[in-house]
């Protein structure tokens, strides 16, 4: 398997150690099977440990990693049926955000989120999962449907954030987030999201306003990407590891802030490296909790919301 | 020393006299007496550029006299992150902040009368923290709107902020989602909610409670945008027109309901109110 990361070369080291002995073992036709279940078994552990001390710097490569499962592999992978629909209903439909009403195992939801692509041609067509101001309006259209339908919502988070271009500011992209942050506070049917990758601040807030927040364990979610941060309070783009560490972005980090609920956790070696275990996790953490918030009145999941919401932010009184 | 050679501190002195005296207008360059200018609201009387206004000079210009009522004013920043850029650590900044400005956080709150009318008011002010978007902000925003919804007075909230509070992380963008909750609340009991867009207003703060007013006013010439000119010009590989994220070009694109000079301010927002007919 291609290894792209720095931090990963170890393991690559060792997976080529256990392919050339594979290889070796059915040449010779000797018996390598111990030597190799060894190796494997340490390889295993190595990739638990180095995935269980990234640097925040380095959980954000693996936010980003190409390889990394993007919304349609999950609908692949645990949604048994997806109807997409399309749409803004004001000026377009948005390739970068996706939604339509889907089935997960038993449960059916309305699934919302970011979609990136895996490919350039996809990405273009995607535009890097970074939705503008008709992508947002599509996804409270469908909210809204939701409701109607008495659908749960389900949110998957991935985007770098809202696309800040001028066709974007044109048509209103802070109002069309805006919009969501304070509709997504009125709905009447439980909310669940999940950062699955990159939580870009305002363009991932803006399907995130739910009743449970969960956080695959090498996702990120902050206010502004660290380059970003880095080049406006440490004017150099270079600072983007020490901004990454400031800025307390990872899934462990959030949970002691109380800004997610939960963390689920990643496959040894990341959500990339195994993909089906990732959307098996994501797929058990989603059916749990719509469990318990499917039992709630619509009354009672908003003012748990508004109560959930108005208490982020620490300050001094 | 020869009488024509000036020392460094003379000269700042003399600076710092003509300062006092003289003010050049940001926008058309022009020179104009410092007293004329404060005289005007802070507008320039040559070509009626909007310059900033401290909260408590803006409160000042909107509510009755006497009638305001400052509410949640001990609110301040606490440093949640332990946060320290190349410049140095987050706390020190506020306190810089606090001293130079004699406020706890980039927004002031309270209650008060315009024409008579009861509102509940928030104000922020530029010169903290860039108007930023910190917890202690959201909070006073969230408890302004909750005492609008307690006690059906109309909410009205003033912004002037490049954004989110990067040194408060990912609290500072949960403010966005707090506030919108609060006053996405007053809807329920139809009660107003005006947004005034003041210059600038861009970033977490456009996307959110700034524009999700039931009317959305700004002043004349407002930089008012969710992304910055420099980051949309690097994504996009174009310029970007001359007048592009000011109020006029947001209003023409159907985000503001009005552009209202300063003066007329006070007025406007009593004429809205007089249409409340609860």
């Amino acid at each position: 398997m291609e290894r792209e990361l720095e931090f990963e070369k170890p393991i690559a080291e060792m997976e080529k150690a256990i392919e050339k002995l594979k290889a070796l073992a059915v040449d010779n036709k000797g018996d390598f099977f111990n030597q190799i279940a060894e190796l494997e078994r340490k390889c295993e552990e190595r990739k638990e440990e180095i995935y269980d001390t990234l640097t925040p710097w380095q959980t954000v490569q693996v936010a980003r990693h190409p390889r990394r499962p993007v919304l349609y592999d999950y609908i692949s992978m645990i949604f048994t049926s997806f109807v997409e629909l399309h749409g803004d209903r004001c000026y377009g439909d948005d390739h970068a955000m996706v939604g339509g009403f889907a089935t997960l195992g038993t449960q059916k939801v309305m699934l919302i989120g970011h979609s990136k692509g895996k490919n350039v041609d996809e990405n273009v067509k995607r535009n890097f999962g970074m939705a503008r101001p008709e992508g947002y309006r599509k996804a409270i259209r469908l909210m809204r449907l939701a409701e109607k339908f008495n659908l749960p919502v389900v949110t998957f988070i991935d985007t770098a954030g809202a696309f800040p271009g001028l066709d974007a500011e044109e048509r209103g992209q802070a109002e069309a987030i805006a919009r969501n942050l304070t509709e997504m506070a009125k709905l009447e049917i439980p909310v669940v999201a999940i950062v699955t990758g990159e939580g870009g601040s305002g363009g991932a807030l803006g399907i995130g306003v739910a009743d449970v927040v969960l956080m695959l364990s090498n996702a990120v979610y902050s206010v502004i990407s660290p380059e970003g941060c880095a080049s406006i309070l440490w004017r150099d783009a270079a600072y983007a590891s020490n901004a990454a560490e400031s800025l307390k972005i990872t899934a462990k980090s959030l949970l002691s802030l109380g800004v997610i609920d939960e963390i689920i956790k990643e496959p040894a070696g990341g959500a990339h490296n195994n993909p089906a275990a990732a959307a098996e996790a994501v797929k058990a953490a989603i059916l749990k909790h719509l469990k318990k918030l499917t039992t709630l009145s619509g009354q009672k999941l908003t003012a748990r919301r508004f109560e959930k919401f108005s208490s982020m932010g620490k300050f001094t009184k | 020393m020869p009488w024509f050679i000036k020392t460094k501190s003379e000269r700042e002195a003399k600076k710092k006299l003509k300062d006092d005296i003289w003010i050049q207008c940001q926008s058309c360059g022009a020179h104009v007496f410092r007293q004329d200018f404060t005289n005007n609201l802070n507008v320039c009387p040559k070509c009626d550029w909007h310059g900033k206004l401290t909260a408590y000079e803006r409160i000042g210009m909107i509510l009755d006299s006497g009638t305001f009522k400052e509410m949640f004013e001990t609110i301040r920043p606490c440093d949640p992150l332990q946060f320290v850029d190349g410049k140095g650590p987050y706390s020190e900044k506020v306190e810089t902040a606090r001293a130079k400005t004699k406020l706890n956080e980039s927004i002031v709150t309270g209650s008060g009368k315009i024409n008579g009318l009861n509102v509940v008011m928030g104000v922020m002010d530029f010169r903290f923290l860039g108007g930023s978007l910190g917890s202690g902000t959201g909070e006073k925003i969230l408890q302004a709107a909750n005492y609008a919804y307690d006690n059906r007075v109309p909410c009205i909230i003033f912004s002037a902020s490049g954004g989110a509070r990067m040194h408060e992380g990912i609290l500072s963008l949960m403010q966005m989602a707090k506030t919108c909750a609060g006053v996405a609340r007053l809807d329920e009991r139809k009660i107003p909610f005006i947004s005034v867009l003041t210059d600038p207003t861009t970033g977490g703060v456009s996307a959110s409670y700034a524009m999700v007013g039931d009317v959305n006013l700004a002043e004349p010439g407002a930089l008012i945008g969710f992304a910055g000119r420099r980051v949309i010009e690097q994504t996009i590989k174009q310029k970007l027109p001359e007048d592009f994220q000011t109020a006029e070009f947001v209003k023409e694109h159907g985000f503001v309901d009005k552009i209202v000079h300063r003066k007329d301010l006070k007025e406007t927002l009593f004429t809205i109110l007089s249409y409340y007919n609860r």
